[in-house]
């Protein structure tokens, strides 16, 4: 008598088409992720239940918070390359330094900085994982020297040559900051008339 | 005789080489897991980046007292939280000189301030109901101290955001009745 063969089926499967898709997902993650670079000035930030998210692009951010050697320091960013550019032409204007080309160029790929605008030319000129280390001494906000207002008003008016929109303005303050602290920001940017800015924060439950 | 052995010496059927047959199938299952791990990462780590942010919006700052103006508000409706150092808070309902409720001390979170602020906005919204005027809520004044931390302050404003608090203001002015309530502590 003819035995009956039980066809051996194969355990493994074509693989090709999950791996096609996996890698086009990986790809697209890839490239719309946007790297996270060490920040110049590390701050804690303090939490809180609301969702909204910041906007990406016509955005200031004004980072306070304390550096190594416990002093409250204020770090400036702008997002947008067109924006910097233009930013930077306009403070170079102001405060009598020149900047290349080159130095606008690198400027707008750059991240926060914070540093008088005098001394801002060696900052340009560091490599990205220098800056992070250089220490950098906070912009002078003080009455006599409030340098913080200038790149303020420059950026704004960018802002609005550029996109023709109104620059937002965020705070990102250290949990531990001081009041005080907070509080001359927030008149710094009152007197310019901005009364509506936002408060970076991170994230958490109702329930603490 | 010698014989010099060169190879297999035609000992092959046939002569005919045959390569074998190589198997096309190459296994694709820890590259598959390999992607889906990085596409788990990615994922995560894009949708976390992204900061939240608080919208606060501030009353216009005219530095001309002229044209400052005092506005009367109904003092049964305002509650006053003074913000202090080492994350302490003082609260009162109405006028210090003489209070409705408190002046007392309370702790962040939802037992403490939390429960506080959604029983005055109970107990204001009913008031003003019997007034005829049931949409004027509760007032805060939040009043951090020179000692307060950034954080008392997005803390207290978090919480205007869960209790439904439309109404407040941060006046980081003090009267000397104020003070001493501080300096006591």
């Amino acid at each position: 008598m003819a035995k009956i063969k039980m066809k051996k089926k194969s355990t493994s499967t074509d693989m090709t088409a999950m791996c096609d898709v996996a890698f086009l997902l990986l790809t697209f993650f890839i490239l719309t992720a946007t790297a996270k670079v060490p920040e110049a000035l590390p701050v804690d930030m303090p939490s809180s239940t609301v969702q909204s998210k910041l906007p990406d692009s016509d955005l200031a951010i004004i980072t306070i918070g304390k550096g190594d050697d416990g002093k409250s320091k204020v770090f400036f960013d702008i997002k947008g390359r067109e924006i910097r550019k233009r930013t930077l032409e306009g403070m170079g204007a102001k405060f009598g330094v020149t900047f290349s080309e080159d130095d606008k160029t690198k400027f707008a790929l750059m991240d926060d900085f914070g540093v008088p605008v005098t001394n801002l030319k060696q900052i340009i000129d560091m490599k990205a994982s220098d800056r992070v280390k250089a220490n950098q001494p906070g912009i002078p906000i003080d009455s006599l020297d409030n340098q913080l207002k200038e790149w303020l008003l420059v950026a704004r008016r960018a802002s609005i040559d550029i996109d023709d929109k109104e620059l937002q303005i965020a705070i990102k303050g250290d949990a531990k900051e001081q009041y005080p602290q907070i509080k001359k920001i927030m008149d710094i940017l009152q007197d310019q008339k901005i009364n509506s800015f936002n408060l970076v924060t991170g994230m958490r439950g109702k329930d603490f | 005789m010698a014989e010099l052995n060169t190879g297999d010496g035609g000992g092959g059927k046939g002569g005919k080489v045959r390569s074998k047959k190589q198997n096309s199938k190459v296994d694709l299952t820890a590259m598959v897991d390999l992607a889906f791990l990085l596409i788990t990462f990615f994922m995560l780590t894009t949708s976390l980046s992204k900061p939240q942010s608080m919208d606060l919006s501030l009353p216009d700052k005219d530095d001309d007292p002229t044209k400052n103006k005092d506005i009367k508000v109904d003092e049964n409706r305002t509650m006053t939280v003074i913000l202090g150092e080492n994350n302490k808070m003082i609260y009162y309902m109405g006028l210090l000189a003489s209070p409705i409720a408190g002046p007392k001390d309370i702790t962040y979170g939802k037992d403490g301030i939390r429960r506080e602020v959604l029983k005055r906005k109970k107990s204001v919204l009913e008031y003003s109901a019997a007034l005829g005027k049931p949409k004027n809520g509760i007032i805060v004044i939040i009043k951090p101290t020179k000692k307060s931390t950034y954080r008392n302050l997005v803390d207290m404003l978090d919480e205007m955001a869960i209790a439904g608090v439309d109404t407040y203001a941060i006046v980081p002015e003090f009267t000397p009745e104020e003070t001493n309530l501080i300096d006591k502590k």
